[in-house]
Parts: C-alpha cells; structure tokens; sequence
C-alpha cells in the first residue's frame, strides 16, 4: 500500500501534474536528503535538536519525578503546589515563547526551557497519579515487614507507580519533540526546525519534505527505544504478556 | 503467662452518617504457641480484630498488649498474611521473600541462605526469579507465607489465607502451615469462616456475634494432629460450632434483608 502510494505519487510528479515547489516528486526528496547528509549539515541538525530534546526532557524529568512522588504520597504537600500546578498546566509551552526569550535570551536557553516545561507536566500529573494509585495493601504489607520511609519509597512506591511514571515520559518526550521544533524556528539558528524554516525562505520544498520525514524517523526511533524500555521495566506486569 | 491479651476492645466506624459497632468489649488472651482461629460470618469483625492487634487499626477504646509491650503501629514482630495476595507483584519470588530480611540488614550471604532454604521448605524452588504473575493463587500464597516465615515473627496473624484456594491446594497448605507451626512454637491467630478449617487446624477456636462484633464462645479443642475430618469428636464439634455460628449468620442475614 505505502509502495503504491509511493508510485502514484512519482509518477503525477514526473508527468508535470503538480508543481515541484507545491509537492516535489519521492525521488527528488530522497536526493536533497543524500545531499543534506553529506554536507554534513544533516548530523548537526538531528544532533542539535536531539540534544535539545534530551536536556529539556532531562530538566522537566527530574524536576517533576520527585515532586510528583512526594505531592502523590503526602496530601499536605499535594494541597500546597496543586493550585499553582493548575493554573501552570493548561498554558501550552509555545505560549511561554515570548517570555521566554525575555528571560533567556536567543539560543539553547529559552529552548531547553520550554521543552523542559512541555516533558515537566505530563510528567508530573502521571507520578502523582501513579501514587496516589497505588494499593494500600502494599503499603501495609511492607509497613508489617519493618520497611521505613526510603525503603518505602524506593522499592514499593517506585516501582508499583512505574506504569503510570512511563506512560507520562512517553508523553512528556511526544510534547518535547513537538516544542523542539518550534523553538528551533524561533530561538535558534541550527536543529531541524530550524532547517525546515530556512528552506522554506528559499521555496525548498524537497528540503522541508525531507526534514519532516527526519523528525518523523527519529520519532519512531524514540518511540522504539521507549517501547524496548517500557517491556523491561515492567516485565512484571500482568497487562503486558503476548 | 498471657501473650497476646486483649481488654476491653472496642471499635466504632464512621462512614456516611452511620456508626458500625464493628468490635464491642472483646477480652481475650492467648497463651504462646497457642493456634487460635476466629470464626464467625461475613462482617462480624474478625479482620478489624487482627488488624487492631496487627497494629493498622487504631481501636476506638481498650488495649492491646503482645509480650508484654502495647500495640501502637504494625511491626515485623506481628507478621500478617493478607487475604489479598499482598506479594509484591514487581519483585520476584526471590526479593518478596528477601525484603524483610534486607529491610532489617541482614547480610547477603545470610539472606540467600534463608531465602534457599524456605523456598525448598515451601515448594517454591523453581519459582525463585520468576515474577508472580506467573505463580498460580497456591503459589503466591506459599510466597506470602514464606516472606513471613523469612522475617522469623512470633506472631503470625493470617486473615483467611486459604479462602480463595481450591480444596486440594488448601489441604496442602493447611498441612504446611501445621507442619511450621509445630515446628516453631509461634502463635498463630488465623481467621477463618470455614468451621471445618477452624477444626482442623486450631487448639482455640472463638466464635464471634455479629453486630456487634463480640466473643460468643471460646473453645478449646484438645484433639490430636493430624485430624480426621471424618472422625467423631471432629463432627461433633462440627456440628456445635455449626449451630453457634449459624445463629449469628441468621442474625447477619435478617440485617441485610432490613437494609435492602
Ligand atoms: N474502614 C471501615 N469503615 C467503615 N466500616 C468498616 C470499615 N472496615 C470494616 N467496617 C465494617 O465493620 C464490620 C466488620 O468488618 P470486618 O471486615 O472486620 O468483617 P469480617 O468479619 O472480616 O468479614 P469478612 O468475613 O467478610 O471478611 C463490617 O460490618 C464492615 O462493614
Ligand atoms: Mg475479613
């Protein structure tokens, strides 16, 4: 299906039906990419914005997982930020653009931010979830065994809310990625999204093609990675047999 | 020389406007080593008793002492085996039965032996790095009992440990828990609603009221192990017991037709 897809859609190209700037033919696309990859220019970009994503990621991370660990397992400090949360949650990261640019001028910085901004409450709201979720029974158990406050934490609280806390990283990297390539079309003068707004200044359309499907290889490879993640961290799940 | 003894307990819940007498005045005592099941139906309190002397309940008035020391909060010393399975699912067989013993820094070296050793005494060899979701209810119930064992308490509490077990896996397990029990000397409260278990396995058996939970009768049973469920005295007591408790279940029943 894909491949045929592929086939009707070189050969309206080649046959002069579109126009190569408003769709360029498969090959074309192929061949700007090649030529991207040599130049090296490609490396730097996916590097670029691959680091980005990582820092950002990282910072929201580790940020959100211990503050959602203690807001989950005490209510007192759950009442203290939640308002503050609330409030924070509903602004999507683009809307910090321009403050963030205030604040940290052009280049990494405001960029690092709002991505780490976009992974931090996905995050968050998933650890809180993810403990407050966790049965009673287990916390009983361990408390009957003799298990303190860390033991409790590290080796019962941890690991029963570890479905929800992936499945909050899974989608704090999905909002990482969208906000990469936005910053990098405002903020900063490398990275893919970058590249696909210069092409544009020069009506590259194969060039912009071949950058989105970048992002979307480098997607999968993510999703891939977390995927391979997700079934050995949670090998013990009933839920995830097949 | 009283172990376990209970004075004057008593406990109400809240909830919704209403106050359940859950335990009312109950005054029991236990010597050590003794094997003691609390019977009775469905609500009459028997898991809010273990669990006050398993120190999770606080209770609304009287007093709990377990060797000489008032129970405050839960403690390894009181060891429970929940009616859920409450085996981590995340640790294999190895770590759940490990935890206690590392939670109290034993060594390596001597929690592997421990560990080795009561995974032979229960069957559990083969399962030793296996998650438990891959156990049957039997197994998981044998890695429940074997993480209390590992932690060696004096008191073992067991709220309706079998229930959910077919009838075979639950005589197995009804022999190994004896076995133990004979073996260790520790004190055993097991709560069940099955008379023929409580017979089978108990030299105490307290039979509880409903609503509020109080002690309606305490019997001793002197019969010799292993017992024959088939034998006389056994279905005598069978039948005494039955009569006991039935009544209580009439009343538990009358309630419930009342509330709907
Ligand atoms: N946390 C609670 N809040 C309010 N009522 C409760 C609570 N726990 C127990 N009860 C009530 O107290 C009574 C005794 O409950 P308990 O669980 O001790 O009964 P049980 O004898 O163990 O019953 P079963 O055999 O069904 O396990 C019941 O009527 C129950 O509804
Ligand atoms: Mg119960």
């Amino acid at each position: 299906m894909p491949l045929i897809l592929l086939i009707i859609w070189e050969t309206t190209c080649r046959a002069g039906v579109v126009s190569p700037i408003m769709l360029p033919s498969p090959s074309a696309i192929v061949i700007k990419w090649v030529e991207w990859l040599r130049s090296g220019e490609l490396l730097v970009d996916v590097l670029g914005s691959l680091g980005r994503v990582t820092g950002g990621f990282l910072l929201g991370a580790v940020l959100a997982l211990p503050l959602g660990l203690f807001m989950g397992a005490s209510p007192r400090i759950y009442e203290y930020f939640n308002p503050i949360v609330q409030v924070l949650r509903p602004i999507p990261p683009i809307a910090w653009i321009p403050m963030s640019i205030l604040w940290f001028g052009l280049g990494n910085p405001p960029a690092i931010f709002l991505i780490s901004l976009g992974a931090f409450f996905p995050i968050l709201m998933n650890t809180i979830a993810g403990v407050q979720n966790v049965d009673g029974i287990y916390l009983r158990a361990a408390r009957n065994l003799g298990a303190g406050r860390g033991t409790m934490f590290r080796r019962v609280i941890l690991p029963a809310a570890t479905p929800y806390i992936l499945a909050g990283i899974r989608i704090g990297i999905g909002t990482a990625f969208i906000v990469v390539i936005v910053s990098e079309m405002i903020a900063v003068n490398n990275g893919l999204g970058y590249r696909i707004l210069e092409a544009r200044e020069f009506m590259w359309s194969d060039k912009i093609i071949a950058g989105m499907v970048t992002i979307g290889l480098l997607g999968l490879a993510i999703d891939q990675i977390m995927n391979a993640l997700n079934n050995y961290l949670l090998r013990w799940h009933r839920g995830l047999d097949t | 020389m009283d172990y376990i003894s209970i004075t004057n307990l008593s406990k109400k819940f809240e909830g919704n406007g209403q106050i359940v007498p859950a335990l009312q005045g109950i005054n029991l005592t236990l010597s050590r080593g003794e094997f003691a099941c609390l019977l009775g139906p469905s609500g009459c309190g028997k898991s809010t008793l273990l669990n006050a002397v398993a120190g999770f309940i606080q209770p609304s008035s009287g007093e709990i002492v377990v060797d000489g020391r008032p129970v405050i909060e839960p403690g390894p010393e009181r060891g429970v085996v929940f009616q859920e399975y409450a085996i981590f699912p995340w640790m294999t067989v190895y770590r759940n039965i490990a935890f206690g013993l590392e939670i109290q820094g034993s060594s390596a070296t001597e929690t592997a032996g421990r560990v080795d050793a009561l995974l032979d005494k229960l069957g559990l060899r083969e399962f030793r790095d296996r998650f438990p979701k891959d156990l049957s209810g039997g197994m998981r119930q044998r890695v429940a009992i074997a993480r209390l064992l590992a932690i060696d308490s004096p008191v073992m509490l067991m709220d309706e440990p079998f229930g959910a077990l077919d009838a075979l896996t639950r005589r197995t397990l009804q022999d190994e828990l004896l076995r133990i029990w004979r073996e260790s000397g520790k004190t055993i409260l097991f709560v069940t609603h099955s008379i023929e278990e409580s017979l089978y396995l108990a030299n105490r058996i307290v039979v509880m009221t409903y609503r509020p939970g109080t002690i309606k009768h305490d019997q001793t049973v002197t019969m010799e192990y292993p017992r024959d469920p088939a034998g006389v005295e056994f279905n005598e007591l069978k039948r005494e017991l039955g009569r006991l408790v039935m009544e209580e279940q009439e009343r538990h029943t009358r309630d419930e037709m009342k509330m709907v």
